[in-house]
């Protein structure tokens, strides 16, 4: 069974086509990235994806839950994050953790947000008022409440987008070794092409609402003839034939 | 389901455990409301005798009953509006809490900010003018839930408004349910009202409230036939809002409001 399975995936608004019949699959303990340039339908196949948007056409299956009839099933044992949406700022960062760990039923709240607090090294900052952190904080807050229910497929919006080098790399390991830990699949955008290299055993490339290409990070830098994944991604955004 | 609502719950609590302003807020305007009425109602019973000072004490009492109504609907509300405020709606619908149950939430988060908003009120209300809320019996328990119920449905037409219209429907949040004051007859009784309006006023419950709660003060009886017509339109209200709810809610999810609606 695939952790994520789309079929002929349509979004469209009075104005435009925001996605334009996509198909594609993401099995278990796989990371898939999703590339494309500004308004390219990342965040509209990632809304549709997650229920916050409803599907002008086609079929989303998460983790054998069909989108349009049984969503909070599947939500229940996937999780996301995003740099773009905050978490209250006048709670504590553990008062946070409980919050969702309430929402996501964990069993064992308290030993989840110790873990949880040691490997993103958040232990000193737990009392601290959520606004009160630095923005590289605030990011990895995000990740441990996205990893705060161990779910089973994580969507990840640009999830080292203000760490620090240093920082960001201690996340991209962390997240390799949730995957082979857990056999978590995970569904990554991202405009660092470095991190995608890395962490993405697949790559869809999307350009106005269409997959342009698909493929290994490596197989597409061959077939480009290109020497890594910027180049292939400057190519495939500037390219008038795609 | 219920853990659900407990963590919507822990969030509001702790959210006001850590910002005094938010808390002062609850109980700041009915206070003040209850002074400025309670001195008036004073002024009318020293200046007009025994008769009038009845009168006024069911003034008192209509204050402090539509503060329910108000404090309800803006519990609801404002809960919601902390969302969009934190930019945390985001998290919220991708989780697995359902939208009854972070309604449910906001609920239990306006019944404590009404009761805790209320509280002092009603303990100026005793001890500056002698007027105890409690006086007709248990009853009014039932006045208290119905003008509470009456508070949600507003809060649901005004989250719905919020789905369709986005943050800047937010002034609505703080006037609509001012805007009915004068239909609720809160401070006169239905018969004052122009023949024209008075069809509309019933099809309030408040009116019938307010009805009710003058017979109980004034001639301490229990007016059943106010409380039920109130119970039964509050019922057919609910199931309008939730109605009008489910679908600007799918609407809004259909339209893609839900990543905008702080804009």
């Amino acid at each position: 069974m695939d952790a994520i399975r789309v079929e002929n995936l349509v979004k469209r608004y009075p104005h435009t086509l925001a996605v334009d019949h996509i198909s594609f699959a993401l099995a278990p303990g796989q990371i898939l990235g999703l590339l494309g340039g500004n308004g390219a339908g990342k965040t509209t196949t990632i809304a549709m994806l997650l229920g916050l948007l409803v599907p002008s056409a086609g079929r989303i299956t998460v983790l054998g839950h069909d989108m349009a009839r049984d969503r909070f099933a599947a939500l229940a044992r996937m999780n996301f994050s995003s740099p773009y949406i905050a978490l209250p700022a006048r709670l504590s960062v553990y008062e946070n953790l409980v919050v969702y760990g309430h929402l996501y039923n964990v069993p064992n709240l308290k030993r989840r947000i110790a873990e949880l607090a040691e490997q993103f090294h958040l232990t000193t900052l737990l009392n601290r008022p959520a606004g009160e952190l630095s923005a590289g904080q605030k990011t990895r807050v995000a990740l441990a409440k996205a990893l705060i229910n161990q779910p089973e497929l994580l969507l990840l919006d640009e999830p080292t987008a203000s760490l620090d080098p240093d920082t960001g790399d201690y996340v991209r390991g962390v997240l390799e070794e949730y995957r082979r830990a857990r056999g978590a699949a995970i569904l990554l955008a991202s405009h660092n092409m470095g991190e995608v290299e890395r962490l993405c055993d697949n790559v869809l490339m999307l350009k106005t609402g269409r997959i342009v290409d698909r493929g290994p990070p490596a197989e597409l830098i061959a077939r480009y003839g290109r020497e890594d994944m910027e180049q292939v991604f400057l190519h495939i955004a500037r390219s008038a034939e795609l | 389901m219920i853990r659900r609502i407990w963590g919507m719950l822990y969030r509001h609590l702790a959210m006001y455990r850590r910002s005094w302003p938010r808390l002062a807020e609850i109980a700041y305007w009915p206070t003040l409301n209850m002074l400025i009425w309670g001195f008036t109602s004073s002024y009318i019973a020293q200046a007009h005798g025994a008769p009038r000072a009845v009168a006024a004490g069911a003034l008192i009492g209509g204050v402090l009953l539509w503060e329910i109504m108000l404090r309800g609907q803006l519990g609801v509300t404002i809960g919601f509006l902390e969302e969009i405020w934190s930019r945390n709606l985001g998290h919220l619908f991708v989780s697995p809490l359902r939208p009854g149950e972070l309604l449910g939430a906001l609920m239990l988060v306006s019944a404590v900010r009404t009761a805790l908003g209320l509280l002092p009120a009603t303990i100026i209300a005793y001890l500056l003018y002698r007027y105890d809320i409690f006086a007709p019996g248990p009853v009014m328990l039932l006045f208290f839930i119905n003008l509470l119920v009456m508070g949600w449905w507003v809060a649901l037409g005004i989250v719905s408004l919020l789905f369709r219209y986005g943050a800047g429907a937010e002034a609505l949040a703080w006037t609509i349910a001012f805007g009915i004051t004068p239909l609720a007859c809160v401070y006169y009784p239905l018969a004052a009202l122009p023949a024209w309006l008075q069809p509309l006023a019933q099809a309030l419950p408040a009116a019938h409230i307010f009805e009710g709660l003058r017979a109980a003060l004034l001639t301490h009886t229990t007016d059943w036939r106010q409380f039920a017509l109130a119970t039964g339109l509050n019922a057919l209200w609910a199931a309008l809002a939730i109605g009008v709810f489910a679908l600007e809610f799918r609407r809004a999810r259909v339209r893609g409001a839900l990543l905008a609606i702080g804009e």
